[in-house]
């Protein structure tokens, strides 16, 4: 009996111990020492909160600073419905237009192999790596008075620039790689087999498309539609070069804002301000959501 | 359905991977494409099933250009080494989606559909899996899946690329069984790829051997294994023994020794020959065509496997039966059962 109460008694000790000593060498392999950790974790977290968290809480601050009523009031000026409503079909058409161009050619890259493919995947990352403004400018020099197409379009009594589809093109541009982005390396990931399977059961061309493809990449196609509108409506650099700045005709909610605040209108220009921070924060809701489904898609495949 | 493929070409670029390749295929056969990976034996498949297009040759089915129709109307069966099951799909819905594609003239209605899928997961013994997704499925259930998928469409003539490919051993193994059996059942025009000589063996009732976008051999899996045509076969099929040689003035030798095999009607010049591990006899030294030493002994399954070092340079290995006294170091004489010599280096 008292030898195996001794047993049971003596025999861990040195077990714990050597667990305990292999944990912590597991640990300082894996980690920084503490002081470290802690110091990073903090630097991270002071610089968002300065530069991302702060901005933010100061935008609906400053937006509700005189109150609820005067905040409703700022949204319901004609001004500001003008510029709401304008964003809004801006980005519905630079969205749709974008949808089917990124689908085109994320389908073309994926499924297809011809020349010039690399030249044309260079080509849809063009709007990231141009400063907005020139993208304006570029229309400008194409659709302006003095520019190429400028006395045709006015013989023919065309207004493009200083109008919506001005906007309109200047938007689309400057957001066309988003959804081609987001499928293309999903697209090439899935290859052409469930393709070729459908057409051989008999299914046509569309049928495969919306039955096979479609369903396959929706949650891409989301993800690249609500980037883009994210970036569509929150556009002010190509849309100012294009837009003329006309109050209550072309002017979207980001040229809206600038204009307001330059009027010492604090109150007007954030609230404004504040729609556009929801639109971020909504858009960053939906965009984890939609990565979640991105991921779960990717898991069954484990042949 | 019979096929008749004539002088097929089909390039990659400057790759040649078929290069006039001729083949007939009987009603109800279940034929075997054997060969090693690039081999073209893939390409074949997919160009008699529409998902490529030769540049040159002719492919008909029933005496019908097959050429003239895209893979939607010729009517095939095709199952992917991948599987290539629609994954946001239930195992119903893929089986269901050759029925529910038709035009609209002759689909038939959903109760009709219903049934007959019933009947298909039921051939392939997975009705239970019904309304599970393909990612929660097992490869050799998901190949089954694929198989009742291309069956729906009551096809012609059925493909299969490398069906068992991505499959383990044991369940490769089971599958193979169950395809004869199952092709023995529905009895359609079936040709499977295979890079695997054990399988294609088994399985098929007449085996094709490619190489190089060439088709070196078509016969009965007893034709391939026991007169290979050609040095290509003997050496892919069945584990060989193959020795460079030379013939001069009616000997034979290995290295610069002479061996006591006839020559008769043996073109001169170096040559190759083959014998089948197994068709080594062990006796005696000094007996046989052969000599050498033993280098080791490995018992492997029913044999045991020896490295022989034979005078004339050349290592190999044999197959004796287990009851043969065989020691490492041990001289011994070895006459080949029999062999066969293929002209060329």
């Amino acid at each position: 009996m008292t030898m195996q109460i001794a047993d049971s008694v003596s025999l861990p000790a040195p077990d714990a111990k050597a667990r305990a000593h292999a944990a912590a060498a597991r640990d300082s392999l894996r980690t920084e020492p503490k002081a470290v950790r802690i110091t990073i974790i903090a630097l991270a977290m002071t610089f968002l909160t300065v530069f991302v968290v702060l901005p933010l809480v100061v935008v609906f601050a400053q937006a509700l600073s005189k109150g609820v009523i005067a905040y409703l009031t700022a949204l319901a000026e004609p001004e500001a419905l003008a510029a709401i409503r304008l964003t809004l079909l801006v980005a519905a058409i630079s969205v749709g237009l974008n949808l089917v161009f990124g689908l085109v050619a994320a389908w073309a890259i994926a499924k297809f192999d011809f020349k010039g493919k690399t030249f044309l995947i260079t080509l849809i990352d063009l709007p990231f790596s141009v400063s907005p403004v020139i993208s304006g400018l570029v229309f400008v020099l194409l659709f302006g008075a003095q520019g190429y197409f400028g006395s045709w379009l006015r013989e023919h009594d065309i207004q493009i620039l200083f109008a919506v589809p001005g906007i309109a093109l200047a938007t689309t541009f400057v957001t066309f790689p988003f959804v081609a982005r987001a499928l293309i390396p999903l697209m090439q990931e899935q290859g052409t087999q469930e393709e070729e399977a459908a057409i051989s059961l008999g299914a046509s061309g569309l049928q495969t498309f919306f039955r096979v493809t479609l369903p396959n990449i929706k949650w891409g196609v989301l993800y690249g539609v609500l980037l883009c509108n994210a970036r569509a409506m929150g556009e002010f650099g190509a849309v100012s070069v294009v837009s003329g700045h006309i109050r209550g005709e072309t002017n979207t909610m980001p040229l809206l804002v600038e204009i307001l605040y330059n009027e010492y209108q604090f109150v007007a220009a954030f609230a404004i301000a504040s729609l556009l921070a929801m639109l971020a924060l909504i858009t960053l809701i939906a965009k984890t959501v939609l990565e979640r489904h991105l991921n779960e898609g990717h898991e069954p495949r484990d042949h | 359905m019979t096929i008749e493929v004539k002088n097929l070409v089909k390039k990659f670029g400057s790759f040649k991977a078929l290069d006039g390749v001729d083949l007939k295929v009987d009603n109800g056969e279940l034929l075997a494409l054997l060969g090693p990976s690039g081999s073209g034996k893939t390409t074949l498949l997919r160009i008699i099933a529409g998902l490529d297009w030769p540049d040159a040759g002719d492919v008909s089915f029933n005496g019908e250009d097959a050429l003239a129709q895209g893979a939607r109307e010729r009517h095939v069966g095709f199952v992917f080494q991948h599987y290539a099951l629609f994954r946001h799909m239930t195992v119903f819905e893929n089986v269901a989606f050759g029925l529910r594609v038709q035009p609209r003239a002759v689909r038939k209605d959903e109760a009709t559909i219903r049934t007959r899928v019933k009947e298909l997961l039921d051939l392939v013994q997975l009705d239970w899996l019904a309304d599970r997704y393909p990612s929660q499925l097992s490869g050799g259930q998901r190949q089954r899946i694929a198989l009742a998928r291309a069956l729906a469409i009551e096809p012609r003539i059925l493909l299969l690329d490398e069906p068992f490919g991505a499959l383990d051993a044991k369940v490769r193994k089971e599958l193979r069984r169950w395809l004869r059996s199952l092709h023995h059942e529905i009895n359609v025009t079936s040709i499977f790829v295979t890079h695997d000589q054990e399988e294609a063996l088994e399985v098929a009732n007449r085996v094709v051997v490619m190489d190089k976008g060439r088709i070196e051999q078509i016969g009965s899996p007893d034709d391939v294994y026991e007169s290979p045509a050609t040095a290509f076969v003997h050496g892919f099929i069945g584990e060989s023994i193959e020795l460079p040689i030379q013939v001069e003035g009616g000997v034979i030798r290995l290295g610069d020794r002479p061996l006591r095999l006839a020559a008769d009607g043996l073109a001169p010049g170096a040559s190759k020959l083959f014998v089948r591990r197994h068709d080594m006899l062990v006796g005696p030294p000094g007996s046989g065509a052969f000599e050498g030493a033993i280098r080791h002994v490995r018992n492997f399954g029913p044999v045991q496997r020896a490295e022989v070092a034979l005078s004339g340079g050349e290592t190999i290995e044999i197959d004796a039966p287990r009851d043969k006294e065989l020691r490492a170091g041990d001289t011994i004489g070895l006459e080949p059962r029999r062999y066969r010599i293929f002209a060329g280096a």
